[in-house]
């Protein structure tokens, strides 16, 4: 009998050195990764926090850890700048982003359908066809497409930029959006069709509702890809009036406009990265729906 | 004109993937054929183009920058790689299970990605800056370096500071595309392997391993092509110095195509560059058909 005592006594104390021995892990889990998140967010912190120092203490040598004032003289500075201000430049982004977002909605909207649900001549052929440019790195056209955008006048445009950025986001959008309609079954557009309904009408009135996620993902990712995007908007624009933000900082950086005026391009970065980040965080399912859909599945 | 059902639905079809054809046509097919065709050709922005037929490509042997572009692009590739990769796997091995908060980290970890690489670039070479840069003064503060940094302006350190912050911005997207390999598979497997007395090393070479292999793969594929396409980095962190010491291949490209004006030579160099991308995808798609 003080046997069985003596080994249920064993037995208990072992279980709890195992429970100890998992609660200990998941503290120190939770250690390395509070660590780590601490030097994620870091730079994105520390630029913060010298964007709402004063102007002079964020030219300071050696730099100050906290700022002694809290101001917002920066982004004020940030409103005259240059030679139009930064709100010219927020504006010019904003325009190129929205076209893109509007462009590659509808046509991977309308042609995801179509390659989905109807069958017409040559439709594989033109599937791969769009699909195979996701081989093709943009880089490797840039110097052909310059050149067209400048032969029709559309080099310094807000329009041409866009353009070139829908190209871009298509081979994806496509390929998500037919991936959506294939994903609705086709008894829901029977009966409609039965009715008579036009394929726009069904398209518009039954289909878009069903897809609306897949529309999502499509326009975050046109949204965020157009407004981050450098090499492009560097080599289509050439007018100072017309860069969009990225390329407004660069010129910031490199003191084009006289002294390196550090504040305020911490302004400028906190300015450009809000919008990405706000978006992205509301609406983060969508995003790695698409990260998911678009990387792994092709 | 009367066409039967069939001719109708095959028409709507048709119009519903024309201006998406259009589209690619114009802006990626035609400018494709484009590039193949100037890079025959002696062709500056303004004035008279002329065929030179392979001379742009006999060029590329001579141009002793667009050797080192090449060189230095893949050597950036081959240590920005591994990095990036490691540090994805055990962000990814610490984010696995849903234990509480654990959104809150995955999420911020991925942060940085959805962050422009040129305003990330910005933000990096300020606080690697050698009189008003954080680094410095954190270094200095804790005596760990007797005088302020150059980080940015010796070739060595140059590459491995850019590297940290490249690893910054993109490594969260390598963490997802782990995670997700790792959450397809089963515990199961780790149980009757822990059953057998297998320790965490055995486990990660004989279970976790082969059985993310196309998830691995495709995370190097992706972070592989990204490399050597990169661009932004170098043009705002270093401006392609110290000595011209960091001029990636589409930076090479840049230059020659657009401050030079030479486009023909840039088209024979994006046609190499193209090749060898093609080849980095076509090796993706043949490791990512393989049927289990």
């Amino acid at each position: 009998m003080t046997a069985t005592v003596i080994d249920a006594q064993a037995e208990r104390s072992q279980q709890e050195i195992r429970r100890l021995r998992q609660r200990t892990l998941l503290w120190l889990r939770y250690v390395i990764l509070v660590v780590l998140a601490l030097l994620f967010l870091f730079p994105i912190a520390w630029s913060f926090i010298n964007s709402l120092k004063l102007p002079a203490e964020a030219l300071a040598v050696p730099p100050t850890y906290l700022p002694s004032e809290i101001s917002l003289k920066n982004y004020d500075e940030l409103t005259t700048y240059g030679k139009i201000g930064i709100a010219q430049h927020v504006y010019n982004s904003t325009v190129v982003a929205l076209i893109t977002v509007a462009g590659s909605v509808i046509l991977s909207t309308l042609g995801g359908y179509g390659f989905a649900r109807f069958d017409f001549p040559a439709k594989n052929v033109l599937f791969i066809m769009v699909l195979s440019t996701l081989m093709i790195p943009f880089q490797s056209i840039l110097i052909p497409l310059f050149v067209m955008i400048v032969q029709v006048d559309l080099h310094d445009t807000l329009f041409g930029l866009a353009l070139v950025y829908i190209t871009f986001q298509l081979p994806f959008g496509i390929f998500l959006m037919r991936n959506s309609f294939l994903a609705v079954p086709h008894e829901i557009e029977e009966s409609a069709l039965l009715d008579g309904c036009s394929s726009l009408s069904i398209l518009y009135r039954l289909m878009l509702r069903l897809v609306l996620p897949g529309i999502v993902t499509v326009a975050i990712y046109a949204f965020i890809n157009s407004w981050n995007e450098f090499l492009a908007a560097l080599i289509f624009m050439s007018d100072q009036d017309k860069f969009t933000l990225p390329v407004f900082l660069t010129t910031i950086r490199y003191g084009i406009w006289g002294d390196v005026n550090w504040g305020a391009l911490q302004a400028g970065v906190i300015v450009s990265i809000v919008p990405s980040l706000a978006i992205f965080l509301a609406l983060q399912r969508y995003y790695m729906d698409g990260l998911m859909g678009g990387a792994v599945k092709n | 004109m009367n066409l039967t059902w069939t001719q109708r639905r095959k028409l709507t079809g048709l119009l519903f993937v024309t201006p998406t054809v259009a589209f690619v046509t114009v802006f990626f097919i035609i400018p494709l054929i484009m590039t193949i065709f100037m890079s025959f050709h002696d062709w500056p922005l303004f004035g008279e183009r002329a065929f030179t037929g392979l001379e742009n490509y006999q060029e590329l042997g001579k141009d002793r920058q667009y050797r080192k572009s090449l060189d230095f692009t893949f050597r950036y590739t081959a240590l920005v790689t591994p990095p990036i990769f490691i540090l994805g796997f055990i962000l990814a091995s610490l984010v696995r299970h849903n234990i509480r908060y654990i959104g809150v980290f995955r999420t911020i970890f991925f942060l940085p990605v959805v962050i422009g690489l040129g305003v990330s670039s910005l933000l990096w070479t300020w606080m690697l800056d050698d009189r008003i840069g954080v680094f410095n003064k954190i270094l200095l503060d804790l005596n760990l370096v007797p005088k302020a940094q150059l980080f940015l302006g010796r070739p060595n350190t140059a590459m491995n500071v850019i590297i940290l912050s490249v690893v910054w911005k993109t490594v969260g997207f390598t963490m997802i595309l782990l995670l997700a390999g790792l959450q397809a598979i089963p515990d199961e497997l780790y149980e009757s392997a822990e059953v057998d007395g297998a320790g965490y090393f055995r486990k990660l070479i004989y279970i976790t391993l082969p059985l993310m292999r196309r998830f691995i793969a495709l995370a190097l594929i992706l972070s592989v092509i990204g490399s050597v396409l990169s661009f932004d980095q170098f043009y705002i962190m270093t401006r392609g110095g110290p000595r011209n010491s960091t001029i990636s291949i589409v930076f090479w490209i840049f230059n020659n195509s657009f401050t030079y004006f030479k486009m023909g030579y840039g088209a024979a160099m994006s046609i190499v560059l193209l090749g060898i991308l093609v080849a980095l995808t076509g090796l993706q798609l043949y490791v990512l058909r393989e049927k289990e």
